[in-house]
């Protein structure tokens, strides 16, 4: 999977790179493609957009893919704060997650462009993520169910064990499901496997290598109707009673003509035995009929003597 | 040849989906299942018993049925289920051919035949607002001849005939919120007196000529010292009223217009009264009944408006309505409850110091206090009065008393099941256990006698009914020990009435039942309400001196933060083993998957303030949840608020059995555009036998199987309501898959123009729920599988050789899924109560649907129906997998009906419980009445038919080794012959 993610990574980072080319200079992030998961889904409805950052560098606004209004809408930048707990303390800012809210023509907003960028540690918050691991605690963020008045609701929180981000850097991947402008849940954890059991391993690098994609609802696929296609399938079916696909004589017939073939031979057989026993049963003078099939093999073998 | 293959194969994939796999014969039915029908708790009895032909009670229950039962053996003549929007107000007889209902607030007045239970005429009653209901059946008042019913509801008084139900007038009392108490017929006249209450401070009096429905008279005074809902009436023009600290009795006398009031306080009535005071219902002229505390206190109105004590009894007593068994003489009855029978004085109401009758009947268990009786009289061969009594127990089991025993019994508890466990029966020791149940020698030499005169032709129909029954015992179905295929076990049962019942699985008769005292009503816990069963201990190492135990769930009250009760029950005998009250509220209990050495199973119970406690409360227990702490979780759905939550413990313990949590995790959601309807898991039980799904290009899908998936269905708030009262455009309904561990969303689905009522089920890696689809105007059902990505590439099988597969290694939570869902809705033409799935005991059987559906019968409809990866033009070789071609509905095939052609009334539930047998599945459907059934979801491919003819294959294998036999010894002979030749 993580090789994946890097290949994913590179190619985009390639195809970004002959894009941008003029404007290049300083960036390294672009926009990872859409999720696997999501391949093979309708687009139209769904929108997503999604901006891979690394913290530690100048964030880029990825290429947004066209969407369905786009002059007539508003635009809107929006703001709103991460924030994260080791184990169970109080909750602290962690990072910004900057937006931009599109109004469309008929009054829904959505959310795109997400961008983030991720605060370093301080040497406090490395020491109790280091307690974290050694405990193999939860560490915590959460984000405001409702971006246009924080917290909304109520705060939409995610943990996940310390030791599962840490790696060579701190990897994180946040999935974040949005409606509108309402948050509902985040998705959060590390873009590889964490396999259980745990190995208590700190960083090596205090770098954050944060993955970040909005995600909006799908559409569920329509019951199909039918009242064409029936049509067209009952025709076709009608004919395909009609005109059934010829089968040669011997696909058709096998059943009967090998019971009948084995009767057949079967009597030859025995048609063929009867002269021959007849003839020598006549020497035989008072020796009782056996069954023909008991004589036939010890009659032929003496003949053959 | 090959193609010729395949047409064969898709031939037979094609007859076992179009014959029904599990259609019955006519004369199967009975032999693998049985049904029972129940009514439910009796909140009104009417006797019909006059004139001859067959005497019967007419009830009204609790579940809303109506009934017609048998008062010789307590049968159901017939019976009507109203259901739950239709509740069942007043029942009586009219005309002495109809039994006339009240149902729905007053608002629905129906009149049913007697003798067979169809309805003969519907009325529906009108009215501004709601209000109490009132039903008057007059004897004698008639309109143009015609019987005149007189119904009040929402605020109106209606006055409908008795003949075809026509509404003759009405009469709207303009009175808001007038509460009516009684509705009285003037003796001898034409004129209603209707009297009730507005608020809990004004007294309201009106008199109503019953032929033209004119108002004639209102008579309105404010109640001294309040009113507190109870209310006596003592005479046509008295009423005696409790005011709302029950502390003081009022009689208000409003004759000729004129009303007035006399206070009295119980105080006066009752030495050493202490608390609250209630007034009994009785209709007995010139006196009301007074309960305090568990005593009863009987008290006459004199003419001068005088209060006197009659009588005073020192018990928990029922009381019933008065019976007019003679001009101008009444008689009542009242029972109470000693500790192994009942007793029931009937009294005539003039005379007080005389007893008409009284008698102590013995009951054979425990049945509690009694509720309500209901009294009925006959005439006995010497011509005096004989009484016969209705009794409705605390265990709401109802019973016909006469001459001093108990006639007949019915547990109506059944009707009321809350939850259903099952339990292994008894190991059968050799000689022990086994003889208690197998027929002595007589028996089994009648019965060979019996099976002797049936072959002879010589049997009576009676003597084939009992071939029949000893046919049922010799299939050794209702035995009490274990068979090999699992099929006989006990259903644990836990109902409303707080009473555990034994069913056997094999002819459904009670084995044991014990009313809890836990959950018996006491003065430390008001209300106690069953939650759950759990199966406690379940022995393997000793199951046969040890017997199994199951813990029943349960709390003080409705609210969650009443606190909990626990009792543990014997399984086998339903001895209740110990019982505790918690210090502590009970919202939701966890059973762990580990088990103490005893083998008793952990739980853990979660209260109302979020802290976990771990029962049993042993350091046994304690030292096998220790190590686990840190992976147990749980969620809990906040349904009002529209918020999911997950939990995972706290090291520390606060006291040595209780834990604080943590929250870990929160789902929010908007609480403008969605409102939580439905959640669902997968049953914990359930077992998954192959994790990977072949597809039909020689390709293999992983699927997603995980215990811990949460269905949610949020619809539109505005959509919340019934099917109709929101447009399309404003209704949607979103459905979602949560990992419960991480509370990461999985899924995500909007279905626009959809909405509730969604039933769902969860099972191995996918959901099918139903909804309504208002854009079409049909009921739906959408299929979500789930596959797991991240073990897709271990289908090289360079890498399964190599070792480097990610197969064995341990599935997280925390690992970011890689999923992918395929997903697609059909129409299905019901609406459905209850979704379940077939279980069984290996999960290698393919799964049908059970659905409930409206007409309250069981179908089963197989999964693959319900597959997303239908097309409608199959590739050939998806076509050999068993792919159906797509079609846009469900298809309802009537063999399908694992009910067959019974009816499960007021259905609630489904539950599968898995066999020994890997094909076969056992599933008991429960609401008013039971139905259980065994059930093959593809045949049983894994045992021979119930009736093979193991003779037909003896005589033939017998007759092959004959044959070998002789044959062998004829070649020898000839071959010896040979020899000498």
């Amino acid at each position: 999977m993580g090789k994946k993610v890097v290949l994913l990574f590179l190619f985009t980072l390639l195809s970004v790179l002959s894009l941008f080319a003029p404007s290049l200079s300083g960036f390294q992030s672009d926009e990872l493609l859409v999720d696997d998961d999501e391949v093979g889904q309708p687009q139209s409805h769904s929108q997503q957009s999604s901006s891979v950052t690394k913290s530690d560098q100048t964030v880029t606004p990825s290429p947004t893919p066209r969407r369905k209004f786009s002059d007539s809408d508003s635009d809107s930048k929006i703001q709103f704060t991460l924030e994260h707990a080791f184990g169970d303390s109080d909750f602290s800012p962690a990072g910004t997650f900057s937006a931009r809210l599109k109004t469309s023509a008929h009054g829904g907003q959505t959310l795109t462009k997400l961008r983030f960028s991720r605060n370093a540690f301080t040497d406090a918050e490395k020491e109790s993520f280091k307690s974290l691991v050694e405990g193999d605690d939860f560490y915590k963020i959460r984000l405001p169910s409702n971006v246009l008045s924080p917290p909304g609701k109520d705060f939409v929180v995610t943990s996940v064990k310390a030791r599962c981000i840490s790696r060579e850097t701190l990897d994180e991947h946040f999935v974040i499901h949005t409606e509108g402008v309402n948050i509902l849940g985040v998705n959060y954890g590390a873009p590889a496997p964490c396999s259980y059991p745990r190995p208590a391993k700190l960083p090596s690098k205090w770098l954050f290598n944060s993955y970040t994609i909005l995600k909006n609802t799908e559409q569920a696929p329509r019951t199909p109707l039918f009242i064409q296609d029936v049509l067209k399938t009952g025709e076709e079916g009608e004919a395909e009673v009609v005109a059934p696909p010829e089968r040669s004589f011997w696909a058709k017939y096998w059943m009967y003509v090998i019971p009948l073939g084995l009767i057949v031979m079967n009597a030859v057989t025995q048609a063929m035995n009867m002269p021959e026993e007849q003839a020598p049963g006549q020497p035989g003078g008072g020796a009782p009929a056996a069954p023909g099939a008991v004589q036939r093999a010890p009659s032929s073998a003496a003949r053959r003597r | 040849m090959g193609t010729m293959l395949r047409g064969f194969l898709l031939l037979l994939s094609l007859l076992s989906i179009t014959a029904p796999a599990f259609s019955l014969y006519e004369d199967q039915v009975g032999l693998a299942d049985w049904h029972q029908k129940y009514i439910g708790k009796v909140k009104d009895a009417v006797f019909h018993t006059q004139k001859t032909g067959r005497k019967r009670v007419v009830v009204s229950t609790e579940e809303n049925v109506i009934a017609s039962l048998d008062l010789r053996h307590g049968e159901i003549f017939w019976r009507h289920v109203l259901g739950p929007n239709d509740v069942i107000d007043r029942i009586d007889i009219a005309m002495g051919k109809y039994v006339i209902t009240l149902s729905s607030e007053g608002s629905i007045l129906r009149a049913w035949n007697l003798p067979d239970g169809q309805m003969v005429w519907e009325a529906f009653l009108q009215g501004p607002h709601s209000s109490k209901s009132s039903l008057l059946v007059p004897a004698s008042l008639k309109v143009d001849k015609d019987n005149v019913i007189l119904a009040f509801g929402k605020g109106c008084l209606h006055a409908v005939s008795g003949i075809h139900g026509e509404i003759l007038w009405k009469k709207d009392l303009e009175a808001e919120s007038f509460e009516i108490q009684h509705m009285i017929q003037a003796s001898g006249s034409d004129l209603i007196h209707l009297v009730g209450f507005v608020g809990s401070s004004r007294f309201d009096s009106y008199t109503i000529d019953a032929k033209r429905g004119e108002l004639l008279k209102h008579d309105s005074a404010a109640i001294p010292g309040g009113y507190s809902g109870q209310a006596s009436l003592v005479s046509s023009s008295t009423l005696v009223v409790m005011d709302s600290a029950g502390s003081t009795v009022t009689t208000i006398s409003f004759q000729d217009g004129k009303v007035t009031f006399s206070q009295t306080p119980v105080s006066t009535l009752i030495e050493d009264f202490v608390g609250k005071a209630k007034l009994l219902a009785l209709k007995l002229e010139g006196v009301f009944a007074v309960k305090t505390g568990t005593h009863t206190t009987f008290v006459r109105v004199t003419v001068e408006g005088k209060l006197e004590v009659v009588d005073k009894i020192n018990h928990a007593t029922a009381v019933s309505d008065v019976l007019e068994i003679s001009e101008n003489r009444q008689a009542f009855a009242f029972v109470h409850s000693r500790s192994n029978g009942i007793d029931l004085t009937v009294k005539l109401g003039a005379d007080w110091n005389h007893d008409l009758l009284k008698e102590s009947i013995k009951m054979d268990q425990e049945r509690g206090s009694v509720q309500k009786v209901y009294i009925n009289n006959y005439i006995r061969t010497d011509r005096s009065h004989g009484f016969r009594a209705l009794i409705v127990m605390e265990d709401h089991s109802l019973l016909l008393v006469q001459q001093g025993a108990v006639v007949w019994s019915r547990e109506d508890a059944l009707a009321s099941v809350i939850d259903v466990k099952t339990s292994e029966l008894p190991v059968e020791k050799k000689g022990v256990s086994v003889a208690k149940v197998e027929e002595s020698l007589f028996e089994w030499l009648q019965g060979h006698v019996l099976k002797l005169k049936g072959t002879l032709m010589l049997a009576s129909p009676d003597d084939m009914a009992a071939i029949q029954s000893l046919r049922l015992k010799a299939s050794g179905k209702s035995k009490m020990t274990r068979d090999h295929n699992g099929f006989r076990k006990l259903l644990i049962v836990l109902t409303k009435a707080g009473k555990v019942f034994a069913l056997h699985t094999g002819d459904g008769r009670i084995v044991w039942s014990r009313l809890l005292n836990s959950l018996r009503q006491s003065e430390t816990c008001e209300n106690p309400t069953g939650l759950n069963l759990f199966p406690w201990h379940v022995p393997h190492h000793h199951a046969l001196d040890e017997n199994p135990s199951a813990l029943v769930v349960s709390r003080c009250g409705p609210s969650d933060d009443a606190l909990g009760l626990l009792s543990f029950v014997d399984t086998y005998t339903g001895k209740e083993l110990s019982s505790s009250s918690l210090d502590h509220s009970v919202v939701q209990v966890i059973p762990l998957p580990f088990m103490d050495s005893t083998e008793q199973r952990l739980h853990l119970l979660i209260d109302a303030s979020g802290q976990a406690h771990l029962y049993p409360k042993t350091s046994d227990a304690l030292s096998v949840f220790r190590p686990e702490l840190s992976n147990v979780y749980w969620y809990s759905v906040e349904a009002e608020t529209g918020i999911i939550k997950g939990y995972a413990l706290k090291e520390k313990a606060s006291d040595d059995y209780s834990f604080d949590t943590r929250s870990i995790w929160s789902i929010v959601f908007p609480s403008e555009s969605e409102k939580i309807i439905k959640t669902s898991t997968r049953k914990l039980n359930e077992v998954v036998h192959t994790q990977a799904k072949v597809v039909a290009d020689q390709d293999a899908m992983f699927k997603y199987i995980s215990k811990n998936l949460l269905f949610v269905a949020t619809v539109a708030p505005k959509a919340s309501g019934d099917i109709g009262s929101s447009t399309p455009e404003e209704s949607w309904l979103i459905v979602y898959l949560i990992d419960t561990i991480t509370g990461r969303i999985l899924h995500r689905m909007t279905h626009h123009g959809a909405q509730g009522p969604v039933e769902a089920v969860v099972s191995e890696n996918w959901v099918i729920y139903h909804y309504f689809n208002l854009r079409a105007h049909k009921y739906e059902m959408s299929v979500i599988e789930i596959y797991d990505q991240s073990r897709a590439d271990n289908k090289d099988v360079w890498k399964l050789i190599l070792g480097k597969h990610n197969l064995t290694s341990p599935v997280s939570s925390y690992s970011r899924p890689e999923i992918m869902t395929r997903s697609q809705s059909y129409f299905f033409t019901h609406s459905v109560k209850s979704i379940a799935v077939t279980s069984t005991a290996k999960g290698i059987t393919s799964k049908q649907l059970l659905i409930g559906t409206v007409g309250d019968q069981v179908l089963a409809l197989d999964k693959r129906f319900l597959d997303p990866r239908r097309s409608v033009n199959p590739t050939q070789a998806e076509k050999e997998e068993g792919i159906i071609p797509l079609t846009d509905s469900l298809p309802i095939i009537p063999q399908s009906y694992i009910t067959h052609a019974l009816k499960v009334e007021g259905l609630r539930g489904i539950e599968t419980v898995p066999a020994k047998l890997e094909s076969t599945t056992l599933i008991f459907a429960y609401g008013v009445d039971l139905f259980f059934t065994r059930f093959a979801p593809s045949r049983t491919y894994d045992s021979l038919t119930e009736d093979f003819s193991y003779a037909l294959l003896l005589l033939t294998i017998v007759a092959l080794v004959a044959a070998i036999f002789i044959t062998w010894i004829l070649s020898e002979k000839k071959e010896l012959r040979d020899k000498w030749r």
